[in-house]
């Protein structure tokens, strides 16, 4: 089966983020009033074609943790694309 | 002669100068695609510079498979000399060699200036002729050079001055100034730094040549920073 999944990258808690930190300092300048802890992260989307969606999912985690994603400064997180 | 691979990738572009700076210093210079995997009868490997396989994901997190990778991985491990310069550094934390990594510049722009380093321990490969409190004028030239890791690995590098230079100024908010590190054994190293750019004080700073030197292990041309004073 084709199993749609995304997979979200965004930097460890505590790591410091200046994209983030940027956002949030112009959200003022445009008139938006309480936004903070903005966190800036990266999503990737792809098929994967695999028996069931847990051996999928398995397969996600497995190239989001070995390519997608610096385990020393960012979190992965695999969810379903199609739900 | 001291024979030094210099790793070239797609991507690379301090190649020629990471060459030229060593055959000055006298080390016998080959390059090396990225594709090689056999790395014999090198006594030391440079990665240099530049945007391997175009900084795309992150930057060095593609270089890191390429093929050559697991050769200098072993050449490594069997103590060889290995320096990575900028990009390289970033190419050396992607693949696991140095621990950490780089990221984006505290204020996200791209600097391009000569940068006052602090020699903080000269048990490296890279800053053995140097000594330790010694200030280096060196250019960086990067966006992504604020060395990050965990409270567990910072601890470690201190204790085990693996620290090599700091930033007298931190320009780019690296975590403790760091602006190079070594691993454990001191034969790995890498720094955002470009010391091949800081050859000639008729081209502003001649004191990449004390890195340099010490690398190749030429320790007389150390403390030559002219090209006329050789």
């Amino acid at each position: 089966m084709i199993v749609p999944l995304v997979v979200d990258v965004t930097l460890r808690p505590g790591i410091a983020d200046p994209e983030g930190a940027t956002i949030e300092r112009a959200l003022p300048a445009l008139g938006f009033e309480g936004v903070t802890h903005v966190r800036a992260g990266r999503t990737f989307r792809f098929e994967v074609d695999a028996p069931d969606v847990a051996s999928a999912t398995a397969i996600a985690a497995a190239l989001a943790e070995r390519l997608l994603s610096n385990p020393v400064i960012e979190d992965a997180v695999v969810r379903r694309g199609d739900q | 002669m001291t024979r030094i691979g210099v790793v070239v990738f797609p991507g690379s572009n301090c190649e020629h100068d990471a060459a030229s700076a060593m055959r000055e210093l006298g080390a016998d210079v080959d390059f090396v695609w990225h594709t090689e995997t056999d790395l014999a009868g090198f006594d030391g490997l440079v990665l240099p510079g530049g945007f391997a396989h175009g900084d795309y994901l992150r930057p060095g997190a593609l270089a890191r498979f390429s093929p050559v990778m697991s050769a200098v991985a072993d050449f490594a491990a069997a103590g060889g000399r290995v320096l990575g310069i900028c990009n390289g550094f970033q190419v050396l934390t992607e693949a696991g060699l140095l621990p950490g990594a780089l990221q984006k510049n505290r204020g996200l722009t791209f600097i391009s200036q000569p940068t006052t380093v602090i020699v903080a321990s000269t048990r490296s490969t890279l800053t053995r002729a140097a000594t330790v409190g010694q200030r280096l004028v060196i250019p960086i030239n990067h966006f992504s050079g604020a060395y990050t890791c965990d409270d567990e690995t910072f601890d470690r590098l201190e204790a085990g001055d693996q620290i090599v230079v700091r930033y007298e100024t931190n320009p780019n908010g690296s975590r403790g100034d760091v602006a190079g590190i070594a691993n454990e054994a001191g034969n790995v190293v890498g720094l955002m730094p470009h010391p091949e750019r800081a050859m000639s004080t008729l081209l502003g700073s001649g004191d990449g040549r004390i890195l340099l030197a010490g690398f190749l292990g030429a320790y007389a041309l150390a403390g030559a920073r002219d090209v006329g004073a050789l």
